[in-house]
């Protein structure tokens, strides 16, 4: 997972489908392109996309013949629970 | 040199020529018989003169997964200019078209990606002044 969110192409399709979720390959590349001047090719974003999908951070529905793209933030939450719960001991002077 | 014509690869030619003029508000210009099909097409009523659109039959064996890969990652196979995208997506959802693209602003220009119901996406695009 850290190696998928390593990459910042990879970073902003996070962003991109946090604005909006469920999004093809094609609105994919272009909001990458339009909104932050990213001119990697489709087939570079499609890889992208399946680095990001064996890190489990985003997953793809197929909708008829249509294939979606959704983010979902689970794995994230593993590393909340491991370093930003409230550690014991006391306080930071 | 300047486009007359181009097209789209239709599963159905005559549903085609429904959708086409009855939902996008397309006319039809030619309609001549070939046998099993047609020379099957239309033209924008705003733009009489302006390129056609033939309505191509699909039969052809590489269409179909060709139009398929096509659909699955959301390319769409043309790009029609409109006065709004925004109320035209509005006017096409009334009527039960299906977008797999909203409207968004994709730099200069605004653009959603609908379903033609005959195999293709279509992209519908205007450019805010």
């Amino acid at each position: 997972m850290f190696k998928a969110l390593a990459d910042p192409t990879r970073r902003t399709i996070l962003d991109e489908l946090t604005r909006q979720n469920g999004q093809t390959l094609f609105e994919i590349c272009g909001r990458l392109t339009t909104a932050h001047g990213l001119g990697s090719s489709r087939q570079a974003i499609s890889q992208h996309l399946d680095v990001l999908e064996a890190a489990g951070l985003v997953e793809t529905r197929r909708e008829g013949r249509y294939k979606f793209h959704y983010i979902n933030t689970g794995p994230l939450q593993y590393i909340v629970e491991r370093w930003l719960g409230r550690p014991s001991g006391p306080e930071r002077p | 040199m300047r486009i007359n014509l181009t097209s789209v690869f239709v599963d159905d030619q005559e549903k085609a020529l429904r959708f086409y003029t009855d939902i996008l508000g397309f006319e039809k210009m030619h309609d001549v018989p070939l046998g099993e099909d047609r020379w099957l097409t239309v033209v924008s009523p705003k733009d009489p003169g302006g390129p056609n659109l033939l309505l191509e039959p699909s039969s052809h064996p590489a269409v179909k997964p060709f139009k398929e890969a096509l659909v699955a990652d959301g390319i769409p196979f043309a790009s029609f200019d409109v006065d709004d995208v925004k109320s035209e997506y509005d006017r096409l959802r009334g009527l039960g078209v299906r977008f797999i693209q909203e409207p968004v602003e994709m730099g200069p220009v605004v653009t959603a990606v609908l379903d033609d119901t005959c195999g293709n996406l279509i992209q519908i695009a205007h450019r805010p002044i």
